[in-house]
């Protein structure tokens, strides 16, 4: 677990699907990515989540190997040159892409063919993909005619057709419906059962917390925490929520120093020693307990706290207010 | 290698595909054969206005004193040819007779009253044969009746007949076909590159130009689209070359081909000619697309590429100029130069294989060629990188890492 400073890639056996060390991006004036460290083990769901123009697509592409590095080193699936790798590697870019004209079919196998799958076998693997996901009578239709929805599909299919080791995902939940996002979450879910890597950018929390094993929160080009999600969120104390029926008298001498009254009830981080020394000594104090409760952090929380306190809680603002189909830098 | 040949191909044979075998490519084909067809219909038109009378074919006489005098007496007398001139000896009776024919007189009537010999185009021979006989029997005539003092007595005199001969044989120097040839690669090339201008646009509004650039190299990219767009070219041309051979046969079988239009033997033979001619159009195809391709990569929108074609153009004629100033001279400077500048190499060494007949030249050719051609698709797809994929500068770096 790291926390608000650039960070070591962790040191472990685990085979690594991908791993860098000091990655930089300049781009003029701003430096988009500034020293990242990342360790992604093999077969694991991987998120990267940060604010809009945190660095994660150029993160994501310069892992690629579609952006040169300013400085620092890549390694995808254990090579340094990441496009020897393109036939093991399945990517959606956030800005999704198919030629209009071509049938869905041609538009899977086409890209199947572009990381070295055989074109008649790209097209009977499209054909299965497309009928397993309920798009089989648009096989043959021409990308224009299909929806923004059953597009998205056939590119993240596209993506998948060759069976690849590594997935790299570009905030892949953006533009899609509630219904297709979580069809997105089980197809994410069956590729990691079959054994592949998940590595997938996003600013909509919620997914990272239902699918994620590890994330990497990056703000301002640098990554600010590496972890589990359960890490993510012991970094913030649990809260305690308190009612009470009197509101004065010795009691309140018991409340932690950071205690806040708010719309009638109390709130203040849980003390080290726990909750029943300060339990004991609110009754002796005559608070008349109402209601007590104590609250575990979200990731939101802990992604609000890590990305905030790096790049301000203004840009934090801006972040949650901009709706996800948002670019990135 | 082997990965970029492969990931090329797949490119290419995507793009290859979506251009031959869409609606607008009938439209593509039948464009540059309009004017073609418009010409050809007009020019058998104008063939046909023509077959009416029109001025008659002038006879020249080369002769001088009496023997000039006698046949203008004699032309009076008979008027036949219609139209006869007589212009005096100027030395090289050859080189006058060239010029005379050159300069649009049907036949050149020399040697006199006693060899008389006519020279022109067969079918004008034919034509004009019995007139000049009746023209030079009357001249005859007139200087027996002059010998025996002016009596009006006609003498009979043996008749000798007009020697009809082919015009005396022109120097082949090929300078014709190789304009015609290098005018014609030049126009494909211009015709037929100015679309990969506007190539990579389709895959910068699509967004595919993304998921291309992370499954192959990008130079993989740049090869896959030429050679789509070369073989999408060269179809184009098999079925311009089957329409204009048809075109041909038809016109030259109802006799209404110009017999005027005819080219010299290229110095290598035809069938080599047309092999070159495939390989230098392949070459110079390349050469300038690939410029073309990493040109249009930097515009944005097509308006930015309608302004870049205006500059292109105007290179363009520029390299076709300096190919041009070495006809003629396929071993001067001027020739030797455009050889060697990549661009207007193809043009200058089609242009040579219409003169000279050595071979080894094109190796050497076609193996500079490809060098620059290759030169040229890394600097482009360079700058492509750069700047559609917001790459940092990858001059002094490796392409791809």
């Amino acid at each position: 677990m790291n926390q608000s400073a650039p960070i070591a890639a962790p040191r472990t056996t685990t085979a690594l699907a991908v791993e860098a060390h000091g990655l930089v991006k300049q781009y003029r004036d701003k430096r988009a990515v500034d020293g990242v460290d990342l360790a992604v083990p093999q077969g694991c769901i991987y998120g990267v989540l940060g604010p809009n123009g945190a660095g994660k697509s150029t993160l994501l592409r310069m892992l690629l190997g579609i952006l040169d590095v300013d400085g620092g080193t890549r390694r995808l699936l254990g090579s340094d040159r990441p496009i020897r790798m393109a036939r093991e590697v399945g990517y959606l870019p956030e800005e999704r892409g198919l030629y209009p004209s071509m049938p869905a079919r041609e538009a899977i196998a086409f890209m199947g063919a572009l990381r070295g799958l055989g074109l008649h076998e790209g097209r009977a693997r499209a054909d299965d993909l497309l009928d397993r996901h309920g798009l089989g009578e648009a096989k043959h239709k021409p990308i224009r005619q299909l929806s923004k929805g059953m597009a998205q599909t056939v590119q993240l299919l596209g993506t998948i057709v060759h069976k690849p080791r590594l997935l790299v995902l570009d905030e892949p939940f953006s533009g899609l419906d509630a219904l297709n996002q979580g069809r997105l979450e089980k197809l994410i879910r069956a590729q990691a059962e079959g054994g592949a890597t998940i590595l997938f950018s996003t600013h909509v929390i919620a997914h990272a917390e239902r699918l994620c094993e590890r994330i990497a929160i990056i703000a301002g080009g640098r990554i600010r925490f590496e972890g589990s999600v359960a890490d993510a969120r012991a970094t913030l104390a649990q809260r305690v929520r308190l009612v009470t029926r009197a509101t004065d008298g010795p009691w309140r001498a018991a409340l932690p120093p950071d205690a806040a009254e708010e719309d009638g009830h109390w709130q203040f981080d849980l003390p080290d020693g726990g909750i029943e020394p300060l339990l004991s000594a609110l009754i002796e104090g005559g608070a008349g307990i109402e209601q007590l409760s104590i609250e575990r952090p979200g990731l939101h929380d802990a992604f609000i706290a890590i990305a905030g306190g790096a790049i301000g809680s203004e840009d934090i603002a801006e972040a949650k207010a901009i709706p996800e189909e948002t670019g990135d830098a | 290698m082997r990965e970029l040949i492969r990931a090329a191909w797949v490119i290419g044979r995507r793009d290859y595909v979506a251009t031959v075998f869409s609606k607008t490519f009938a439209l593509f084909l039948i464009g540059p054969l309009l004017p073609l067809i418009f010409g050809g219909v007009f020019s058998i038109i104008g063939i046909s206005g023509d077959s009416g009378p029109g001025p008659a074919p002038t006879v020249v006489a080369i002769a001088d004193g009496d023997i000039a005098r006698t046949l203008a007496a004699a032309h009076k007398r008979v008027e036949a040819p219609d139209s006869l001139r007589i212009e005096p000896p100027t030395g090289d009776l050859h080189a006058q007779t060239r010029r005379l024919l050159d300069g649009g007189d049907a036949a050149v009537l020399t040697g006199g009253l006693d060899r008389p010999q006519l020279t022109g185009a067969s079918d004008a021979l034919d034509h004009l044969t019995p007139d000049v006989g009746t023209l030079v029997d009357e001249a005859r005539d007139l200087r027996a009746l002059d010998a025996q003092g002016g009596a009006p007595t006609k003498v009979a005199v043996a008749r000798r007949a007009v020697t009809a001969a082919a015009p005396p044989p022109r120097k082949q120097t090929g300078a014709d076909t190789a304009r015609t040839g290098q005018f014609v690669l030049v126009f494909l090339t211009m015709l037929l590159c100015g679309m990969l201008l506007s190539n990579l646009l389709e895959e910068k509004s699509n967004k595919v130009i993304e998921i291309l650039a992370a499954a192959v190299p990008v130079d993989a990219i740049f090869l896959g689209k030429l050679v789509a767009m070369l073989a999408m070219s060269l179809t184009g041309i098999v079925c311009w070359s089957a329409i204009g051979v048809g075109l041909y046969e038809l016109i030259s079988h109802q006799g209404l081909w110009p017999q005027d239009f005819t080219l010299d033997t290229p110095a290598v033979g035809w069938p080599l000619f047309a092999l070159l001619g495939v390989l230098y159009f392949s070459a110079s195809y390349l050469l300038l697309g690939a410029v073309f391709l990493g040109i249009g990569a930097q515009a944005k929108s097509v308006r930015e590429v309608q302004t870049l074609s205006m500059p292109i153009t105007m290179g363009q004629l520029l390299v076709f100029a300096f190919a041009s100033a070495g006809v003629g001279r396929p071993n001067g400077h001027t020739a030797i130069a455009a050889t060697i500048f990549p661009w207007s190499s193809p043009f200058e060494m089609f242009a040579r294989a219409a003169e000279l007949p050595t071979l080894w030249p094109h190796l050497i050719g076609l193996a500079w060629q490809a060098l620059w051609i290759a030169i040229a698709i890394r600097i482009s797809s360079g700058l492509f990188r750069r700047s559609v994929l917001n790459s940092a500068p990858f001059v002094g770096r490796s392409v791809r890492t």
